[in-house]
């Protein structure tokens, strides 16, 4: 049996009426990496918060390394060695990646000496690790790929041996994600513990060695990665057998319900990001946008929808063209019958300081239902708050509480559930299932089959081709900013793969 | 993502914190006294008895606090589209002279109670004019609001001075102001009130446009939490894309908003203009709408907090005048520095105690530490 390098014994937490975490225990070895699963609010955050000193328990003993520890604060984590990668970056946007590093653990009052020493630290571990990154670089012009290496660093520069990751690969490609694999497997070669927290089974069964599930508060089970599988894992975390294929029958395609033409849109910097682009979607269909992550489609769809200005283009929602390189308004999309899940749900799609029921109605406020001429009728917000949380099952079920304090996945429940409940003839979605759990994606999968089937056109977005492949009923690859090619579902991951390279249509075909 | 705070009681939220922040700045204010070579006790009672010790001064507290209350409310609304509005004393001087040309205008033909809504539409017309540059400017250029308020503020200053001594100053008078209003140009005292209840006054300004205050007070409430339009202004506040996205115009709400906040600003003027000297003159505003920033901040952009704050504030006014009439080692210098103390502990290190207090609340009861948001960047 190996060495313990963390228990957990009965760690209970409340957030008010909220049970995030219930009489909890946990054991990680040390040297392994170790995952935790579990739907979307079932507390793993919570629970790794208070491993890291952000939340104190309400009960409950924590020992490191065999011996009781105090974590109060995150540098009392810090100094027993434990390190926390967080889900979303705390990096200083406009410093440099050595500076990013060294903040907080700047030593003496000479920054001069002190930066030396870091930079030769710095490599080293860049160097015994693979975690290359030019130490100079600005983080704002980095991918976030390469951010996310730079929080890495921060953790093992602090002298972390045990390293929380937080849903690491939540906003990466798939490459790299398998990068970002290879780095925690030489971690733990060199002996490190690892604990990630993921909603992607498949990276459970591709680099773990042990898996705890929780679920609703509660650890139900932990289980040897070898000897279980991503459906009994699925089932452990929602309670139920969990449809991990989408079921859906023919589409029966209509009219060209959105139509965009000759769309081309540019960067701030004027780079074009989308190139002479266009597209239908007809009536009862779905069609997925697939490419690379960083090919233009975040600006296809927000110069669809208005958010962003357009060089030239237009969109057809049935009736007139819509000007896309004025001022389009989104309101008036919005009125047209176009509902739009934007990609970054955090800085568009919501307002986090919001209370939930505020969100709920976010873009849709000028409807009459939800106003008594110039103010607000409350109780119609509220009660139309409530009923989508029943429907679309968000919790925790409050909606007073405040939109941050909702967990990722019900954050972006919220949004869809807005979005949808609004009847839409169009609906244009971003990658709806990110940070989202099994059992949501089910539900969220199974909803946007359910528009296609209302006749609703559908417009998706998604870096996971998996996704893109289940839903879609036609696909389009993106890459450098245009259309390169179209294909059915039925089309191969290879195929589409090498389109999505750039490989050239032809060459690709072969 | 918000800093690891635990969450407190709000009791503790808001009535401990600000009070703790109060006590230590009027501990480092007796620190200053003692260095002049006074007794702090003995100048704390001063303050507070000359805030609050008769019926006189509480009258001048409360009219100082009128004002106050104003310019609060017209920083606050602003701070809630996140837009920094330091130029409420340029709109509340050229408020001024809104309230003077419709008093000038009417007051020989009209009863107060004619002309004071129509000084109030006045005074609102004047100070949101004013405030309008700054905000197309920042709407439609991206010029930064609080430089460009502040620059107005001293085209404000220069342009009172010119019309009160070339436009507004009767003929043959020496002072660069206007002519005394007549009875329809000013508003009835509120000094009975006081008085009914037992105190006695002289004469004190206490006017008629305090309740007019605690009216707006109530309606910037409604404003930003219960219309359409608070929803919109909050939003953009919080975060322009998603108002974007929402598909509120950023141009539009900006305007709109700085047009309240300098409204409102402006109706600080009634205050004195109308309420006290009974003639516009110059600088007459007298630093309100400075104030305005520190009573918005500590009053947490909430008119519930920044009624209490403006009184406070008023008070500070009030005593503090009578504190330099007593004590010659202190001067009027002085008490701009205790002020000054109070906005640096109440607004600015509004959060210096709170990590140890929600500690000490932690330690004795560990259920209601609670914590802000550890999803997301809220904060
Ligand atoms: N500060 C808070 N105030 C109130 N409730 C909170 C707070 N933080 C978390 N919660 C609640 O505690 C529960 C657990 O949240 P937590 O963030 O730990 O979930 P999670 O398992 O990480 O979910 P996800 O996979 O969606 O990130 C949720 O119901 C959440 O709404
Ligand atoms: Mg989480």
């Amino acid at each position: 049996m190996a060495e313990t390098a963390i228990e957990l014994k009965g760690i209970s937490k409340s957030f008010g009426a909220v049970h995030a975490n219930r009489n909890i225990d946990l054991k990680i070895e040390a040297g392994t990496i170790h995952g935790v699963i579990g739907e979307n609010g079932a507390g793993k955050s919570t629970l790794m918060s208070i491993l890291y000193g952000f939340y104190q328990a309400d009960r409950g003993r924590i020992h490191v390394g065999g011996k009781k520890a105090a974590i109060n604060t995150p540098s009392d984590a810090i100094a027993l060695g434990i390190g926390m990668v967080h889900q979303h970056f705390m990096l200083v946007q406009n410093f440099s990646v050595l500076e990013n590093v060294i903040l907080g653990a700047e030593g003496e009052a000479l920054l001069n000496t002190s930066i030396a020493r870091a930079r030769s630290e710095l490599e080293r571990l860049e160097r015994d690790y693979g975690l290359e990154v030019d130490p100079d670089s600005i983080i704002e012009d980095l991918p976030v790929g390469l951010q996310q290496r730079v929080e890495i660093l921060k953790a093992l520069y602090r002298g972390a041996d045990i390293l929380i990751l937080d849903e690491p690969t939540g906003v990466l490609t798939p490459a790299e994600a398998d990068h970002l694999f290879r780095i925690l497997e030489q971690l733990k070669e060199e002996g490190k513990t690892i604990i990630l927290i993921t909603h992607k089974l498949r990276e459970i069964m591709a680099i773990t060695d042990n898996v705890s599930v929780m679920r609703q508060g509660t650890m139900v089970a932990t289980r040897r990665t070898a000897e279980t599988s991503v459906e009994e894992l699925a089932e452990l975390m929602v309670g139920r057998r969990v449809l991990l294929q989408v079921e859906k029958g023919e589409a029966k395609p209509g009219e060209v319900l959105l139509s965009v033409r000759n769309l081309t849109v540019k960067d701030s910097r004027g780079v074009t990001m989308v190139d002479n682009v266009s597209l239908d979607v007809r009536a009862g269909e779905i069609v997925g946008i697939a490419g690379v992550a960083g090919n233009g489609q975040s600006q296809l769809l927000d110069a669809i929808t208005g958010v962003r200005r357009a060089v030239s283009g237009t969109v057809t929602l049935g009736g007139e063209p819509v000007d896309l390189t004025g001022a389009a308004d989104p309101a008036d999309l919005r009125a047209r019958g176009m509902a739009h899940v934007p990609e970054d749900r955090h800085h568009v799609g919501l307002v986090l300081p919001f209370e939930e029921n505020e969100n709920a109605m976010l873009g849709y406020h000028r409807q009459a239902k939800y106003l008594n001429g110039p103010f607000l009728n409350i109780e119609a917000i509220r009660a139309d708050a409530r009923e989508k949380i029943e429907k679309y099952d968000i919790r925790p079920p409050d909606c007073r509480l405040k939109t941050a304090n909702f967990s990722g996945g019900n954050q972006q429940k919220i949004v869809l559930a807005r979005e949808m409940e609004q009847d839409p003839k169009v609906l244009i979605v971003g990658q709806p299932t990110r940070g989202v759990d099994v059992g949501a994606i089910e539900f969220i999968h199974k909803r946007l089959i359910d528009m296609r089937d209302q006749g609703k056109a559908v417009l998706l977005v998604s870096v996971e081709l998996d996704e893109i492949r289940s839903l879609s009923d036609r696909i389009l690859v993106m890459f450098a900013g245009r259309v390169v090619g179209e294909r059915g579902p039925e089309a191969s991951e290879g195929e589409l793969g090498l389109l999505m390279a750039g490989v050239e249509e032809k060459e690709a075909a072969e | 993502m918000s800093a690891p705070y635990a969450k407190l009681p709000a009791w503790a939220d808001y009535g401990l914190i600000p009070l703790i922040n109060l006590a230590v700045a009027f501990l480092v204010a007796g620190l200053v006294v003692m260095l002049v070579g006074e007794n702090p006790f003995r100048a704390a009672a001063i303050l507070v008895e000359g805030a609050l010790g008769r019926g006189q001064n509480i009258a001048y507290t409360l009219y100082y606090a009128t004002s106050f209350i104003f310019t609060g409310l017209a920083v606050a609304v602003a701070f809630h589209c996140s837009l920094f509005n330091i130029g409420g004393e340029g709109q509340a001087y050229v408020g001024g002279l809104g309230v003077a040309v419709v008093c000038l205008a009417f007051d020989s033909i009209l009863p107060w109670w004619l002309v004071f809504p129509l000084a109030i539409v006045g005074a609102a017309l004047f100070g949101a004019a004013w405030a309008f540059i700054p905000a197309y400017f920042q709407a439609k250029r991206g010029s930064h609001i609080v430089i460009t308020t502040i620059m107005f503020n001293f085209i404000a200053a220069s342009l009172m001075v010119y019309l009160l001594v070339n436009v507004l100053k009767p003929a043959g008078a020496q002072a660069p102001q206007t002519r005394n209003f007549l009875e329809g140009g000013q508003l009835p005292k509120l000094n009975w009130v006081l008085e009914a209840m037992g105190f006695s006054i002289r004469s004190a300004p206490f006017n008629l446009s305090f309740l007019l205050a605690l009216l707006a007070a109530f309606l910037v409430w409604v404003l930003i939490w219960r219309t359409r339009l608070g929803y919109e202004i909050r939003m953009r506040g919080f975060s322009p894309k998603a108002a974007r996205y929402a598909g509120v115009s950023e141009t539009k709400i900006i305007i709109i908003t700085m047009l309240i906040s300098g409204a409102l600003a402006g109706m600080m003027a009634l205050n004195p203009v109308m309420g006290d000297q009974n003639r516009l003159q110059i600088d007459f505003v007298t630093g309100a709408g400075f104030v305005g920033i520190a009573v918005a901040l500590m009053g947490r952009s909430h008119p519930a907090g920044i009624v209490p704050a403006a009184i406070l504030f008023g008070m500070l006014y009030q005593g503090g005048a009578e504190l330099a009439f007593e004590m010659p080692n202190i001067s009027r210098d002085m008490i701009v520095i205790i002020q000054g103390l109070v906005i640096l502990f109440a607004g600015a290190l509004e959060h210096m105690f709170r990590p140890s207090i929600q500690a000490l609340f932690a330690s004795l009861s560990p259920r209601s530490a609670g914590i802000e948001a550890q999803q997301g960047e809220g904060g």
